[in-house]
């Protein structure tokens, strides 16, 4: 684990760059962690974020891509437009939330 | 008298009940258990079944002969359980009230889950090998291949048994060479992780494996739909196929999600390290059935319900439950020509290499392809039978330990 200065915000991260801490998050580094992957953030990804945080909150995991389908409402195909190759990793990345649990 | 009821009788649920028959008052617990199978199949078994290893007789045995005497066995199909009533419901509407309640009813291939793999050419050119009928299915077709393209395809995670598709890649490329026809096949690994496993040592042993038997790797694929001799991910990505031998969605029992206590897979959500179902304080799930992060395994159920017992009478005695499962599971990985590995891992410790379960001495290496491992696998059969189902002492830790493991430096 680290600190990196992110846009102008000094933020734990582990060592792929995610966010250790949910709360050090807001939209404005969220934005900036979206370009650092190629990734220009528009209304649908924000709500998919939006979602995927308030889930986190409750749940205290970051939800799967069936979870984000079933109860999210963002369809595993938007997922893969919104966030191309893995999204689950990639939103999470975004969004502050720690990588998706590696199912063993 | 007071009823514990058991949903299921695969590997954790009878252990459990062959385990707490002993520690339960016989004269203040009444314990029933819930199946709809008559048989109990031997499910490590199964991956060897497309090669010819067993015959159809050899895997099963009566599912009431592996539980204790004095256990009532109720067969029939769980609709719904009730936690606010204490009741359970089945299928014909018989109802039965517990005082504790485990639910142990698996997690179970869904192939109708994803588009097209039921379709023209499911158990001709569209195969699995974890049920019975599968298994046997895959290996008549096997008999009949005359090579083309062979494609290995894990649907989505979490899966029962998560090293069982690999084992079945390696299995395949030692068959082909067998038969002197590996030339004529293709082989191609596609699985929705981003590596062939998720953990990073082992993923990475794993996958030289694959590269060092010409098996190709295509890696963060999620299957949108079948066609016509295709997969088709999300991502528009297509890859074809003569013979494909799919894992399908793993699944929990439906009775899971309609009583409100799933996941989206309909897996039971429980506190990881004592399998208490959140806002109760008598029902429990247990083994593949609940949503745990670690794997889906036999060993990993036996774990759990050693850890499981011990809190269990703390529990009915009223006293808090002083035991905590740490994840451990531990698993023969087949590699081909009569070797295998052995990886042993919990919910912190990911897959290292070492020896076990003595530091140097072993006997069995950990992450390393020897002959003893595979031999190890095989002798598993008859501890299954009459050692680990029946409850019995085995000389492996519930607790993960690192002695003889060590992390490579990277």
């Amino acid at each position: 684990m680290s600190v990196a200065t992110i846009g102008d915000q000094q933020v734990d991260v582990d060592q792929e760059g995610f966010l250790t801490d949910p709360s050090q998050w807001n939209e404005a580094l969220g934005a900036v962690l979206a370009s650092n992957i190629g990734i220009e953030l528009t209304e649908a990804h924000w709500a998919a974020i939006r979602f995927a945080r308030g889930d986190h909150a409750t749940t205290g995991e970051t939800p799967t891509l069936r979870r984000m389908q079933s109860v999210g409402g963002v369809s595993t195909k938007e997922m893969f437009t919104l966030f191309p190759k893995k999204p689950a990793k990639k939103m999470a990345y975004v969004a502050g939330l720690p990588k998706p649990v590696g199912c063993v | 008298m007071r009823r514990l009821l058991v949903l299921g009788a695969g590997t954790a649920g009878t252990i459990l009940v062959n385990k707490l028959s002993r520690r339960l008052s016989k004269t203040e617990w009444d314990i029933a258990v819930v199946d709809g199978s008559r048989s109990h199949v031997y499910q490590p078994g199964l991956v060897f079944v497309p090669f010819g290893r067993y015959e159809e007789a050899d895997l099963m045995r009566p599912t009431r002969a592996q539980l204790p005497a004095g256990v009532s066995l109720i067969e029939g199909e769980v609709e719904l359980v009730d936690p606010g009533s204490n009741l359970v419901r089945l299928v014909d509407g018989t109802e039965i009230e517990y005082d504790q309640l485990v639910i142990a009813t698996g997690t179970h291939p869904r192939p109708d889950q994803t588009e097209g793999l039921m379709g023209d050419g499911w158990r001709t050119d569209v195969h699995e090998f974890y049920t019975h009928e599968g298994a046997f299915a895959l290996r008549d077709r096997l008999t009949r291949f005359a090579g083309g393209d062979l494609v290995v395809h894990v649907s989505e995670m979490p899966i029962k048994c998560p090293v069982a598709p690999l084992e079945f890649a390696f299995l395949a490329d030692a068959h082909f060479r067998g038969k002197g026809m590996r030339d004529k096949v293709t082989i191609t690994y596609v699985t929705p992780l981003p590596g062939a496993f998720t953990k990073p040592i082992a993923g990475a042993h794993l996958g030289g494996m694959l590269e060092s038997r010409g098996i190709g790797l295509e890696p963060d694929f999620m299957v949108e739909h079948v066609e016509d001799g295709a997969l088709v991910s999300y991502d528009e990505r297509s890859i074809a196929f003569d013979l494909l031998v799919t894992v399908p969605v793993n699944m929990g029992a439906p009775f899971v999600g309609k009583s409100g206590l799933g996941d989206e897979l309909d897996h039971v959500r429980v506190d990881p390290h004592n399998f208490l179902v959140p806002d109760t304080d008598n029902v429990f799930a247990i083994g593949d059935a609940a949503a745990l992060p670690t794997s889906k395994a036999g060993s990993s159920a036996h774990f759990a319900v050693d850890v499981f017992c011990e809190n269990f009478v703390e529990h009915i005695d009223g006293h808090p439950m002083t035991h905590s499962y740490d994840g451990h599971a531990n698993c023969f990985v087949e590699s081909g020509d009569g070797k295998a590995l052995l990886i042993d891992f919990n919910y912190d410790t990911e897959p290292l290499p070492g020896s076990f379960p003595f530091a140097g001495v072993g006997p069995m290496r950990l992450l390393k392809e020897t002959r003893l491992n595979h031999l190890g696998k095989l002798a598993f059969e008859p501890v299954y039978w009459n050692v680990l189902l029946p409850g019995r002492w085995l000389p492996i830790s519930t607790d993960m330990s690192m002695t003889g493991k060590h992390r490579p430096e990277s």
